[in-house]
């Protein structure tokens, strides 16, 4: 699906950096999102007719606006204004806003477009417009096929947030996840994709054995995940586009645990065998394996540095499970984690600086981060039970999943994906068609 | 159903003496390989270690297994929900090991047991409770053929 969305980016007027006005502060907690006007993107009556044909949707222009404005809200950091309050119609607007209109809703800026249906394609232009300076900052046009829609409406997200955040945007990116269904006692588990926002969900596995922890390769559309097909619990390979799936931890015992090296060419996971876990890696080219550490205690949850040299992982070795930063060829173990309580699934941020963590302190679960060197830790939400946080592509939104209690019916119990900004504010559940755990984030699929 | 409700209502009542520390001691969710032969031994929270009544079940099936010499075994480890799932695996297979280990010191030949680890995903109590996560905390063998 990914390979023949075609993406091609016009620029129809040069951009005006120098004068943007607008600016959106990422770094602190947002308690003022920008009020945004997203005006529906106009769609001539030839085209309407065209795309309502093969897309089955009334308005193809107020949908993707809709996924624009939709994202922009859960970003937490702009605040879509009602469409009943625009004065201004679309076709109109897109040509030249009248600012004074859209100034006088609050809008600070705007999001124009206009959709045409030309040679079975489908061709989006999109202007950013900053409404109190009174001028354009941004004009982009797609094209592609007409089942891409929902993809173009994130790809204008990602432009916007770019635009106004100065950092790249995080919404044209995949969630893949554990699905669960049936009892806690026998759950069923199967590997499920869908889009950032919660749409296009796939179901990948069909539940005949158990799955856990997926995990993208950065660098495509790989999955590395643990399966237990027949039995034995493997590390697997599973390319999602060809469906096509095998072992790569195939060694006399368990191997789990697994994630890509940040160019995608090795996977690092746990073997454990005789009661001893440790850590390695497999070249998926040579498939040459490699022992990271040996030690007695439990060495599991590996993660990379984004430059490929570092290594954080979990460890009991201090006798309880505590949080390690080694270089990558197993040399200059470090024991980071020093707070109270024990600390699990290391994940080093996509930006380098930070590890996210969870940890457990006196019967409540946290999601938090610190730096690479153990100093800083901040706790960013605490839980009856909450694990497994994973990092958007931009490293400023973290998603994890959460359980809730049970009573001794196994009544009350649900499994469920969150997501939090890195600042701690902006909590939000991640609406899944079943139960959910083990989220991975993919990297963005256009650049 | 009914039994489910009979099991809780057992459950309740005995809370005081089922566990040791925060080790299972009751015979709830027990199964029996042969008669006088427990199936499991309980662990305490992120331990692996086995108490002075997981030794005595182990020796049972040491014995057990001695006189049924043609029998293989799974030892299945698994963890309470308290804790994070891949570290839990690593701990569901030290404990199955453990076990294994057990079995081997009184005889039983390494290649007639097979170890595997669930970690916390096949619970046998649904609870969110001390309790319930006592008798999660456990190495079951399981005929193998």
């Amino acid at each position: 699906m990914i390979k023949y969305f075609k993406y091609i980016v016009i620029f129809l007027f040069s951009i005006t950096h120098a004068n943007a006005l607008i600016e959106v502060d990422i770094t602190r907690g947002n308690l003022n999102p920008l009020p945004i006007a997203v005006s529906p993107l106009s769609i001539d009556s030839n085209s309407n007719e065209a795309l309502q044909k093969t897309l089955k949707k009334k308005n193809i222009g107020s949908e993707i606006s809709k996924v624009v404005e939709n994202n922009l809200q859960t970003s937490g950091l702009f605040n879509p204004l009602s469409k009943d309050a625009f004065l201004q119609k679309p076709d109109i607007a897109h040509l030249k806003p009248r600012f004074e209109d859209w100034s006088l809703i609050k809008a600070q800026a705007l999001i124009t477009g206009k959709v045409f249906y030309q040679n079975e394609k489908l061709r989006v232009e999109f202007r950013l417009w900053d409404v109190l300076a009174g001028k354009e900052m941004m004009a982009l046009a797609f094209t592609t096929v007409p089942t891409n829609w929902r993809r173009v409406g994130h790809i204008i997200t990602d432009k916007v947030y770019e635009r106004l955040t100065g950092e790249k945007g995080y919404f044209d990116t995949r969630i893949i996840y554990v699905s669960e269904e049936g009892p806690k006692t026998k759950r069923i588990k199967k590997l499920a994709i869908m889009d950032q926002d919660g749409f296009n969900t796939k179901y990948l596995t069909l539940g005949n054995e158990l799955v856990l922890t997926p995990r993208f390769n950065p660098t495509n559309q790989m999955i590395t995940y643990l399966s237990y097909f027949r039995n034995l619990p493997r590390v697997y390979l599973l390319d999602i586009e060809t469906g096509i799936q095998e072992v790569v931890g195939d060694f006399p015992g368990m191997t789990f645990a697994p994630r890509f090296s940040p160019n995608g060419k090795k996977i690092i996971m746990s073997f454990a065998m005789d009661g001893n876990s440790d850590i390695y890696t497999m070249d998926l080219e040579n498939r040459v394996v490699e022992r990271i550490t040996n030690h007695p205690s439990i060495d599991t949850s590996p993660s990379y540095s984004p430059d490929g040299k570092y290594i954080c992982f979990n460890s009991d070795r201090s006798g309880y499970q505590q949080i390690y930063v080694m270089k990558s060829d197993g040399t200059k173990v470090k024991r980071i984690s020093f707070g109270k309580g024990l600390y699990g699934t290391p994940v080093w941020s996509p930006r380098g600086d930070l590890i996210a963590f969870t940890k457990l302190h006196k019967g409540k679960f946290y999601i938090g981060v610190m730096r690479t060197d153990g100093s800083g830790e901040r706790l960013l939400t605490e839980n009856f039970y909450q694990e497994a946080p994973s990092w958007s592509p931009n490293g400023r939104v973290l998603i994890f999943y959460r359980e809730t209690k049970s009573d001794s019916e196994g009544k009350g119990f649900s499994a469920k994906l969150w997501s939090i900004d890195l600042t701690g504010y902006n909590e939000r559940l991640v609406d899944t068609e079943t139960d959910a755990s083990d989220p991975s984030w993919s990297s963005l699929l256009s650049n | 159903m009914l039994a489910s409700l009979v099991l809780s209502a057992c459950a309740t009542k005995k809370v005081t003496n089922q566990m040791q520390g925060d080790v299972y001691t009751g015979k709830d969710t027990v199964e029996y390989l042969a008669s006088g032969v427990a199936d499991r031994v309980f662990f305490a929270t992120n331990e692996s270690v086995l108490t002075t009544a997981s030794r005595e079940t182990l020796r049972k099936q040491a014995a057990w297994l001695r006189k049924n010499s043609k029998i293989n075994v799974v030892l299945e480890g698994h963890a309470d929900e308290r804790g994070t799932r891949e570290y839990n695996l690593a701990l569901g297979e030290r404990r199955a090991n453990s076990v294994k280990d057990y079995l081997m010191t009184y005889g039983i030949s390494g290649n007639r047991i097979s170890v595997i680890s669930y970690g916390k995903e096949r619970p046998v109590d649904s609870g969110s409770n001390p309790l319930a996560w006592s008798k999660n905390r456990r190495s079951v063998t399981v005929k193998a053929n």
